[in-house]
């Protein structure tokens, strides 16, 4: 083994819950932090979503994601404590904290770490990951990899679209392949709902007349050497394809917006223990997983729809992981989350029981006015929607009575319209 | 009545929009910019408009968007003019790319800095 460097403190990513983390920890006095960064430039995937509306909740003020990054990036100058690595991709970490990266310059090299911050965010699910029969012709592509193509690189996919998936990323590239002159012939989601936000659904498919096809999926992909077009269908209660009903959509590219998965094969590695509902890892108030001295935040803890959140958790992931340093952290008791009704996933998953902590909640379907139940606390739900997080500040007299468990569930809500 | 869902923020409010004698009134928003947005969509619609431009002897494009929002129905005009914008680097974030786009009076400035 080569050299072994000591640091104070890894953050592994530095899209914006990396940013954020390794600032809040160097203004919390840690002195020795190593930021590493695989792509050449800082911001992580907000350097493609050149859309506005990053910032409302973070900065009252409405920005592109290009400039949400460079407020954080610009906060780096006052930091020097803070050594950045581009280009250097990390290929191993252990339980014990040691960090082994690489690139084209240094090659190998170890750091012993006395904590890491886990920001590596998330990658799209594939087309093997839903499975569509037919052929494996060209043209077929991830929304995110389109955005890459088109606001980074400067090309077009194609000349007409399809676009499987209602997520966020899927719509904002509706809007965006129409602007630049592509036809998008159709958004379809096999759910009954929009996965995405629904100020998405309004400025990117309604403005501009493009059908969103809610219960619908492709049920083939016809083409040889270039997709040609897709048969689409409706699905019943059980997501079940009709195929009496299939019809054929023209297209010569198709786009899939059909989820995120939080990338863990480096969490894994270390032992963290995952949540399967989430696809992160398991954290505590303090955005610390399972393993002492790591702590995970942004999409790599759990998918957000909002980079303002990122910002915030990974801000308290940053103060966290200077408080470890410090040897301030203590035995807090925290108390886990039980979901009951309506609750898919709750992040963090435990609590501590002396200072309030924000939740994120992940609903299973679409209600009207239910009362959100956190221990002994309420809060009324105008709308739930599974494509929008629930917001909770979680306070200690939620949790009084409460032992092992607290339950968090949603009722009382109008499931139909 | 229109019902309209807001975009002003990621919360999405369903706003309600009904003629009254006295003007136009808006129920559903939960503040005031929603309010303003509602009585805009239903008598002179608004966009930010975000694009990308090329870049001279750059490999990636440089990311832009107006500097306030502009008529709904210029939206395509606006990018016909911004597909035909080369930008010589250095650019800064914030820098006006084209004064007056299509017509709006509002300008196209860079979001991100270009070296």
């Amino acid at each position: 083994m080569s050299k072994i460097i000591d640091v104070d403190l890894v953050v592994i990513g530095a899209g914006p819950a990396g940013l954020a983390a390794a600032i809040a920890a160097a203004e919390s006095g840690v002195e020795k932090i190593l930021l590493v960064e695989r792509q050449e430039e800082l911001g992580g995937i907000l350097l493609q979503c050149i859309h506005n509306g990053f910032g409302l909740r973070y900065f009252k003020e409405e920005l592109t994601g290009p400039e949400y990054a460079q407020r954080f990036i610009d906060q780096l100058v006052r930091h020097p404590q803070i050594m950045v690595k581009t280009e250097t991709m990390v290929v191993e970490i252990t339980a014990d904290r040691r960090v082994a990266t690489t690139n084209a310059t240094e090659g190998l090299v170890y750091y012993q770490a006395r904590a890491i911050i886990l920001a590596m965010g998330c990658r799209e699910r594939p087309r093997g990951a839903i499975n569509i029969p037919g052929t494996r012709p060209a043209g077929i592509y991830t929304a995110g990899s389109i955005q890459h193509l088109m606001n980074i690189e400067g090309y077009l996919p194609g000349r007409e679209a399809v676009i499987l998936g209602s997520g966020d990323i899927g719509l904002i590239m509706a809007r965006r392949l129409t602007l630049e002159g592509l036809r998008v012939q159709a958004v379809l989601e096999l759910m009954p709902y929009s996965n995405g936000l629904n100020r998405n659904v309004t400025q990117c498919l309604e403005d501009y007349n493009i059908p969103l096809y809610l219960s619908h999926t492709v049920v083939e992909i016809i083409g040889e050497k270039r997709i040609e077009g897709v048969k689409a269908a409706p699905v019943d209660e059980n997501l079940k394809p009709i195929f009496e009903k299939s019809f054929n959509l023209s297209c010569d590219t198709l786009i899939l917006s059909v989820g995120l998965i939080p990338e863990n094969e480096l969490s894994l590695m270390a032992g963290v223990e995952l949540d399967p509902i989430t696809g992160g890892p398991v954290v505590d108030s303090f955005y610390q997983t399972t393993v002492a001295g790591i702590f995970a935040c942004g999409n790599v803890a759990h998918v957000h729809d909002l980079v303002d959140d990122v910002s915030e958790e990974s801000k308290v992931a940053g103060r966290a992981a200077a408080a470890y340093l410090a040897g301030k952290t203590a035995a807090q008791e925290q108390l886990r989350f039980k979901a009951g009704r309506n609750i898919r996933s709750i992040v963090p998953q435990s609590v501590s029981i002396d200072l309030p902590t924000t939740i994120y909640l992940r609903a299973r379907f679409p209600e009207r006015n239910a009362t959100l139940h956190v221990g002994n606390g309420k809060a009324r739900q105008r709308v739930v929607s599974p494509g929008e997080t629930i917001h909770y500040v979680v306070k200690p007299e939620d949790l009084k009575g409460n032992s092992g468990f607290v339950p968090v569930s949603l009722e009382g809500g109008q499931v139909n319209d | 009545m229109t019902e309209l869902t807001c975009i002003v923020c990621p919360i999405g409010c369903r706003l309600r929009v009904t003629r009254e004698l006295d003007g136009l009134k808006v129920t559903g928003n939960e503040c005031r910019r929603g309010e303003e947005y509602a009585k805009d969509e239903v008598t002179a619609p608004k966009r930010i408009v975000t694009a990308v431009v090329k870049v001279d002897e750059g490999e990636r494009m440089l990311p832009v968007k107006t500097a306030q929002a502009i008529p709904k129905e210029i939206i395509f005009l606006a990018m016909e003019e911004i597909k035909e914008i080369i930008v010589a680097p250095p650019v800064t974030s914030g820098q006006v790319i084209k004064e007056n786009l299509a017509g709006t009076g509002v300008a196209l400035v860079a979001t991100k800095h270009c070296k």
